[in-house]
């Protein structure tokens, strides 16, 4: 009871604070809050807005495990933005090329972009395991040289061919595409939607009920400690990021088999930031990240409807970096306290503390 | 003792780009002022005059909207960038006044960055489901989009800049001849560079933005054959935060500048007015793009050194649209708003653009109506 407190007290004290925070800078910039929050609730139903949050949430969610593999090996993972822009290319390029029969045609692409993720994180992981190179500096780095790579590949002269002004990669056939669940004027839910499940619960067997996610865990909490009970740091530093890497590859995967069939210029950008957020609100849990994933996802969907009654849309962007920003000091608050309480409740068992000292 | 080594690594990482890119100014710099005397290019044998245009006036027939619905849905940036956007948001300011369209009978969405493609999709459905028709999308970046929102409209008459949606009836692109407009400012350049030695800042590396850069190029070197150009773009192609990044125009123009450059062309949205910003404090010149930006408010600060702008009649096409979509007329609509229509062309605004520069253009921009000049719309290199 106390640990459910401690875990999902702290979110919602976020969400208020960041609520409130929102609210005052909309009144101060002369909106009416309740109008603008109105107006985010009731575009859910509108359209296919809530198809494309839950499709959403599908993408954040392995954007989210990703980052969150490396977390339980205190490892930042940054690159998670660079590791799925690479696998969507390589993987759209090699979906379009080749023909296979329907279904193996489909898993072979999302094989491949497992890989190249893995690939692509794989160069910050053997720096960092064999000359120390803080991942960080060399994830963020990657990422650049992702952008560039992608700008590269799909230049018309290399795999992409130009339609109008966009540039894609070549169309992946039908065979390769993963079907969804339609819901007529609603829109379709992205079959993969179920990968983004089946990762999660993949992720918690992993790191509760095998070996691995133990020696994971426990290098994470202290690396020599794992040492002394004959775990190879380096090696789980190497293989946390490569599943890393691996996860991340697969962010795309939702859209591109599922709605785009290609990689073109109007591929998103930042899910592998909105991963980091969304991470850090669910405490790499599965079933947090879970929550954070769909807020992050309403957000950014019915945000869009701030426009609509007049209210600039940024005012999303403020409440999720207030969330993630007091989720953070909540933990920490609702930690102190809950360890501050546990001492107090320690002392007066041992009678070393006046039952009075309410002032601690 | 590992914190000290990453903070190392990290320092010299950045100082060696620094150096890199100090280097690499300094060669060319040295090339390019040693190259050419401050008297300005050695300039080709200028075009034949061009015959006096017979200006066709409006055929003058009052068109009422004041029934119409209009949505735009621009492209990121919005109204307020001082360029692609804000001229089709003057076409829609001239619908309001010409045809009489409502105020409250329009409405304006932006598009974020790097959003996904559902949002673009719900930011169209919005405005379809509110009533509005015509709607008009603001960037090729909303092609896609349109493939599946236009069909789900079949009454709504869309219209897209910069882009076409194939086999979408109810679809009408509005395309112009960017390399055509981009070519004429070429010409400016190389007779406005003392130094011989022009620069060219793009957005992102695009196809689209691609097409200034090469009748730019074209129209200096037909102009000045010696020219030497300058030509880097803020951003990879994916990565559209290079058309709203004004401090990194700044850096890239100061780059250029440094190299030799003495006229700057801008083809890069909101991030135009740190080129700007730039070429100001390099006493150097700035050719501006889409709108008339030597009377943007947006960029009054450094509007001494803009000599021109590409116009690429983002607010004809918007408003021709409109209109046409009032009289029920689209197919009175030109395939592509090139120079034979004015749907590119070149500003005179701040009064940099003499009279023998004037006819040179004129005689440049016959040649291209009449076929003579083939502007390409790919750069050579």
């Amino acid at each position: 009871m106390g640990k459910l407190r401690g875990n999902l007290l702290p979110p919602a004290l976020a969400i208020l604070f960041s609520a409130l925070l929102c609210g005052i800078a909309l009144v101060v910039s002369g909106a009416n809050p309740l109008r603008a929050f109105g107006a985010m609730v009731s575009q859910v139903g509108e359209g296919t807005t809530a198809v494309d949050i839950v499709n959403s949430t599908g993408v954040y969610y392995i954007a989210a495990l990703a980052v969150a593999i490396g977390f339980q090996m205190n490892l930042f993972n940054i690159g998670v933005e660079g590791q799925y822009r690479v696998a969507a290319v390589v993987a759209a390029v090699f979906g379009g090329s080749v023909a296979l029969p329907p279904g193996i045609h489909a898993l072979a692409i999302i094989l491949v972009a497992a890989v190249t993720g893995a690939l692509w994180a794989a160069i910050p992981a053997i720096l960092k395991v064999t000359r120390g190179v803080n991942e960080v500096i060399s994830t963020i780095m990657m990422n650049g040289l992702a952008l560039g790579l992608a700008a590269y590949l799909i230049r018309a002269d290399v795999f992409g061919e130009l339609r109008g002004n966009n540039i894609r990669t070549p169309e992946i056939p039908s065979s390769g595409w993963v079907p969804g669940i339609p819901l007529g004027s609603s829109g379709t839910v992205f079959g993969l939607v179920f990968l983004a499940a089946a990762l999660g619960i993949g992720y918690w067997v992993m790191m509760n009920r095998t070996r691995f996610g133990f020696e994971l865990r426990a290098s994470g909490e202290s690396s020599t400690a794992a040492a002394a009970g004959g775990v190879s740091a380096k090696k789980m530093i190497l293989v946390a990021m490569l599943l890393s890497g691996a996860i991340a590859g697969l962010v795309s995967m939702p859209e591109i088999l599922g709605r785009d069939h290609t990689y073109n210029l109007n591929f998103p950008a930042g899910i592998g930031f909105s991963g980091i957020a969304v991470a850090l609100l669910g405490r790499n849990h599965p079933g947090g990240i879970a929550l954070g994933a769909l807020l992050w996802a309403f957000l950014d969907k019915s945000g869009l409807a701030l426009d609509n009654v007049g209210v600039s849309r940024e005012i999303v962007t403020i409440m999720q970096g207030a969330i993630v920003l007091s989720v953070v000091v909540a933990y920490e608050v609702v930690r102190r306290y809950e360890l501050a309480a546990e001492q107090r409740r320690v002392g007066r068992q041992l009678g070393t503390v006046e039952p009075v000292g309410g002032a601690a | 003792m590992r914190g000290i080594a990453v903070a190392a690594i990290a320092l010299t990482s950045v100082m060696s780009m620094a150096a890199c890119a100090k280097d690499s100014g300094g060669t060319s710099n040295n090339a390019g002022s040693s190259g050419t005397a401050a008297s300005g290019c050695k300039l080709a044998d200028k075009p034949p005059a061009a015959a006096a245009s017979s200006s066709t006036a409006g055929d003058g027939t009052k068109v009422d909207g004041s029934a119409l619905k209009v949505g735009l849905a621009y492209d990121i940036g919005g109204r307020g960038d001082a360029s692609f956007n804000d001229s089709a948001a003057a076409g829609l300011d001239k619908a309001k006044t010409d045809l009489g369209l409502k105020a409250d009978a329009v409405k304006e969405l932006t598009a974020a960055p790097n959003e996904a493609e559902d949002a673009k999709q719900t930011r169209l459905r919005q405005l379809a489901t509110e009533g509005y028709n015509p709607i008009v999308a603001v960037g090729f970046a909303y092609a896609e989009s349109l493939k599946v929102v236009a069909p789900q409209f079949p009454d709504v008459k869309f219209a897209i800049v910069d882009g076409a949606v194939d086999g979408a009836t109810n679809v009408t692109p509005l395309v112009f001849a960017e390399e055509q407009g981009s070519f004429l400012v070429g010409v400016i350049a190389a007779y406005q560079s003392k130094a011989c030695h022009v620069g060219f800042v793009g957005g992102v590396d695009i196809p689209l933005i691609q097409k200034f850069e090469a009748g730019y190029a074209q129209g200096a070197k037909a102009a000045a054959p010696d020219i030497k150009l300058e030509k880097k773009y803020l951003t990879p192609a994916g990565d559209f935060t290079g058309f709203q990044d004004p401090a990194k125009g700044q850096v890239v123009g100061q780059g250029q500048v440094e190299a030799g450059a003495d006229v700057l062309y801008q083809a890069a949205g909101a991030s135009g007015k740190g080129v700007f910003a730039a070429a100001k404090a390099g006493n150097a010149k700035a050719i501006g793009v889409d709108s008339d930006q030597y009377n943007q408010p947006t960029v009054a600060e450094s509007k001494d050194v803009i000599v021109s702008s590409m116009l690429k009649r983002v607010d004809v096409a918007v408003f021709d649209f409109v209109k046409a979509v009032a009289k029920n007329d689209l197919a009175s609509l030109p395939k592509v708003f090139d120079l034979k229509v004015d749907g590119v062309g070149y500003a005179t605004s701040g009064g940099k653009i003499d009279a023998d520069l004037a006819a040179v253009l004129e005689g440049y921009k016959a040649q291209i109506i009449a076929g003579k000049i083939t502007v390409s719309d790919k750069p050579s290199s």
